[in-house]
């Protein structure tokens, strides 16, 4: 590896209306390096990718990149065609690709004079050709985009940014979408690709991954560097102190006496179409002060426990108690009314209507509320009052309340279903794989959120596949297989493991 | 044996092709829009610009081809309306293409009687002729069929090579084609996806404008009230029936002109017996027969119909 330079950021900063995305952060990048570029979710690290290449235009900072002789030039800020000029290339996390033309058009597109009277495909596809030999990016040319698989469309992303002659790569969380095997060769190729002088800036939060291909690790945190450490000298759990802030905090425990039952399951039975969608006599229990956890392998009748909680499906046989009244009608209102908070396990689909704004997106189970809807009209003044609240309480980051809840990112969009269901003080709360997906911090909140809700004296049934999650978080374990439920009586890994493979322990 | 008689005539196919011009014209302008990803429903009322700005500057003394650079001219500027409304703005293609197309005919007819408020008949003007090929036009059959058309058809067969050349053998081509299917892949590239779109609908509007000439400039030779009469119309639902191909598009205007000719010629014929508005409605009933059988495979740009925003993804 060399060590001459050949990007820097000097002190970028970028604001989104009150949130700032990026705060005075410089980077620099030498000749042959791989970067990682690490940082939670909604940590700036997008942000200043597009800023580098010229999607977003910086509210203040400086680009520098080397030109072809390796002195360093001023880049023309908020200009894409600027930045491919300049010989950076990025592939988005979301392909940048038009399925309907093919794989070679895709590569050519935007690299010939507009108005020439015809391609000169024979030319590009020998250099194509070329860099798929140098680098082993292999990707079917003639294809129309729309048929390859997901690797082969990043192949074909990266193959691209070769073509423009880049010398510095940004990839933007790459693996995420990649099977384990095809991020293996993806590797594979990075490291022919620096051997021949291209730089690559990585974008990832997966520790193992940055451990193991990048030379050197620049961490973000709410919009500011907060580290920079050669890889050779971190180990996972310094990075995660890094992006974290501090040590995981470990969730606070107290002992408390369970109350009286909130949720009882009175030989249900769902008979559904499958394992999946079934439940065969089950019998629980949830008590006020108490979490509850569901062990089990997915696929054992989970989703059917909660659409039954949830109110979306109705049982076949067998009785369900809300504190202790009878439910006889399994509708979600009437499971809302009977005092049952839901966090659904897919946040983006059944969680949010992401075209209707944050604000909105808040009192969506509440239109019964008089605060919220006098006389056929909603109450718009105490709506946003409730959002700007919430919002602030619950720490929802994003481009504002009257924004759609789809411009959210993950962790923030499942702060708000918290928001939303805690604001109701629920008798019981629904939590169906609550930190699926989140970044280390949004998953400790939202722990955080649930053992809160537990003093407060809320039953909560949380539903997880996460076996360490099931027992940091749960006063009792159930394990379901089959669809049947059964006590867990201990705390020990092992035992549980054995009752989820339907073993009788 | 009505039916054998019909489709054996000379005058059948040439009536066909005859028909078939201004839908080539105008299927290929719509084409072009919705390959860039935005709907042109203007397509009608700059039909009927193009058919009124044509004749009236034959009338004032431009010339034939001059008349057709004017109806050109006419029709972009519409579609450059279109094309600020639609792009940069963002707003419901649907919408504001009906209002082009309301505001266009509108217009059309305003300037109609402005210029001639006294007249009952309009002026004529000398329309473009078939052009008289030597030994070609003299063969048998082929010779009345093809090579008796006016210069205009064949403008409208050398659009339709020109059309499917620049889609699909340019650079150029293939940047509209990229931003009609996913605009964030052109911008990534550094193209302006607001350029490459404005570009195409001025283009493909100046091409609606032709099919309207062709009415006025070379079918007949004046200008007059509901003359366009849903041609556009019929150009949108041919952009679907071609899975927005050239080639196909030029078949799928062809077939609209035979199922055309070939009505008028059975209505003379067995006439009596059957009611005239059934002949009528027959191509259109056809065609949408066609376009369901056709339509259900077709591959729509991705992009149709869906704005985009620089900076926002």
């Amino acid at each position: 590896m060399s060590n001459s330079l050949v990007l820097s950021l000097n002190n970028l900063s970028k604001r989104f209306g009150t949130v700032v995305a990026n705060d005075t952060v410089s980077i620099e990048l030498h000749r042959g390096e791989v970067l990682s570029l690490l940082g939670e979710n909604g940590a700036g690290k997008t942000t200043l990718m597009n800023m580098l290449f010229g999607h977003y235009v910086p509210d203040s900072g400086t680009i520098e990149v080397a030109d072809a002789k390796g002195v360093m030039q001023p880049l023309t800020l908020g200009h894409p065609q600027a930045a491919l000029n300049a010989g950076i290339g990025m592939v988005h996390q979301h392909f940048t690709l038009a399925e309907n033309l093919t794989a070679l058009d895709n590569i050519l597109l935007g690299s010939e004079s507009l108005f020439s009277w015809r391609h000169n495909r024979k030319a590009a596809r020998k250099k194509v050709s070329e860099i798929i030999e140098r680098t082993g990016l292999a990707a079917p040319l003639d294809e129309k985009v729309g048929n390859l698989s997901v690797g082969e469309r990043q192949r074909v992303e990266i193959l691209k940014a070769l073509f423009h002659d880049a010398r510095i790569l940004v990839l933007d969380e790459p693996t995420a979408v990649l099977t384990p095997q095809e991020a293996d060769t993806l590797f594979e190729n990075i490291g022919a690709m620096t051997k021949d002088g291209l730089s690559v800036i990585f974008i990832s939060h997966k520790l193992r991954e940055v451990l193991a291909f990048s030379h050197r690790i620049v961490v973000l945190r709410h919009g500011k560097k907060v580290g920079e450490i050669a890889t050779a000298d971190a180990d996972e759990r310094v990075i995660a102190r890094m992006m974290v802030g501090a040590d995981t905090p470990t969730t606070p425990r107290d002992t408390q006496t369970p109350g009286a039952p909130v949720l009882e399951l009175d030989n249900i039975t769902v008979k559904g179409k499958n394992m999946r969608t079934s439940l065969r006599a089950a019998n629980l229990v949830v008590r006020a002060h108490e979490v509850v956890g569901i062990a089990g392998v997915s696929g054992n009748g989970q989703s059917a426990l909660a659409q039954l909680v949830s109110g979306l499906i109705s049982p076949d046989a067998g009785e369900m108690q809300v504190d202790g009244q009878q439910i006889l009608k399994f509708t979600p209102p009437a499971m809302l009314k009977a005092g049952i908070g839901r966090i659904p396990e897919d946040r983006h689909h059944d969680g949010v209507i992401g075209a209707m704004s944050v604000a909105e997106n808040l009192i969506i189970e509440r239109l019964q509320d008089p605060a919220i809807r006098k006389r056929g009209f909603l109450q718009q003044k105490y709506i946003q009052e409730n959002a700007k609240q919430l919002c602030k309480d619950y720490d929802v980051r994003g481009p504002g309340i009257d924004a759609d809840a789809r411009l959210l990112s993950g962790g923030n969009i499942q702060k708000l279903i918290l928001a939303r269901v805690f604001e109701c003080t629920p008798r019981l709360i629904l939590a169906n794989q609550p930190t699926r997906g989140l970044d280390l911090g949004a998953a400790n909140e939202v722990a955080r959120r649930l053992l809160e809700a537990r003093i407060r004296g809320a039953g909560i049934l949380l539903i997880s596949e996460d076996l360490d999650e099931v027992l940091a978080l749960s006063d009792r374990i159930m394990v379901i297989h089959d669809g049947h439920l059964v006590e867990a009586n201990t705390d020990d890994r092992e035992t549980i493991g054995l009752m989820m493979a339907g073993e009788q322990v | 044996m009505e039916v054998l008689q019909i489709l054996l005539s000379e005058s059948f196919w040439n009536a066909t092709l005859r028909i078939a011009t201004p839908l080539i014209f105008g299927v290929l302008g719509a084409l072009l829009c919705e390959k860039a990803g935005v709907l042109n429903l203007g397509i009608e009322g700059i039909f009927v610009a193009g058919a009124m700005a044509g004749w009236m500057a034959v009338w004032l003394g431009f010339g034939l081809w001059g008349g057709l650079l004017v109806a050109a001219g006419v029709g972009g500027f519409f579609g450059l309306i279109h094309a600020i409304l639609t792009v940069p703005l963002g707003l419901s293609q649907h919408v504001s293409g009906l209002g082009i197309t309301m505001f266009a005919t509108s217009v059309s007819y305003f300037t109609y009687r402005t210029a001639l408020p006294q007249v009952s008949s309009p002026p004529r003007i000398e329309p473009f002729r078939p052009l008289d090929i030597p030994i070609l036009s003299d063969l048998p059959f082929i010779g009345p069929v093809l090579f008796q058309q006016t210069a205009m058809t064949w403008l409208a067969l050398f659009m339709v090579a020109l059309v499917w050349w620049v889609l699909n053998r340019t650079p150029l081509g293939l940047a509209i084609r990229a931003v009609g299917d996913n605009p964030d892949a052109a911008d990534a590239q550094g193209l302006s996806v607001y350029g490459l779109r404005i570009g195409a609908i001025i283009a493909g509007s100046a091409l609606m404008a032709l099919g309207g000439a062709f009415l006025t400039m070379s079918a007949f030779d004046s200008f007059f009230f509901g003359m366009v009469n849903g041609r556009g119309w019929i150009c949108i639902a041919l952009v679907i029936f071609a899975s927005w191909r050239p080639g196909k598009a030029l078949i799928g205007a062809l077939l609209f002109g035979a199922f055309e000719a070939f009505q008028v010629r059975l209505q003379t014929q067995v006439g009596a017996a059957v009611p005239g508005q059934i002949f009528l409605m027959a191509p259109y009933v056809l065609s949408i027969f066609a376009l369901v059988i056709v339509a259900r495979r077709a591959e729509y740009p991705r992009a149709l119909l869906k704005p985009w925003f620089k900076g926002q993804r």
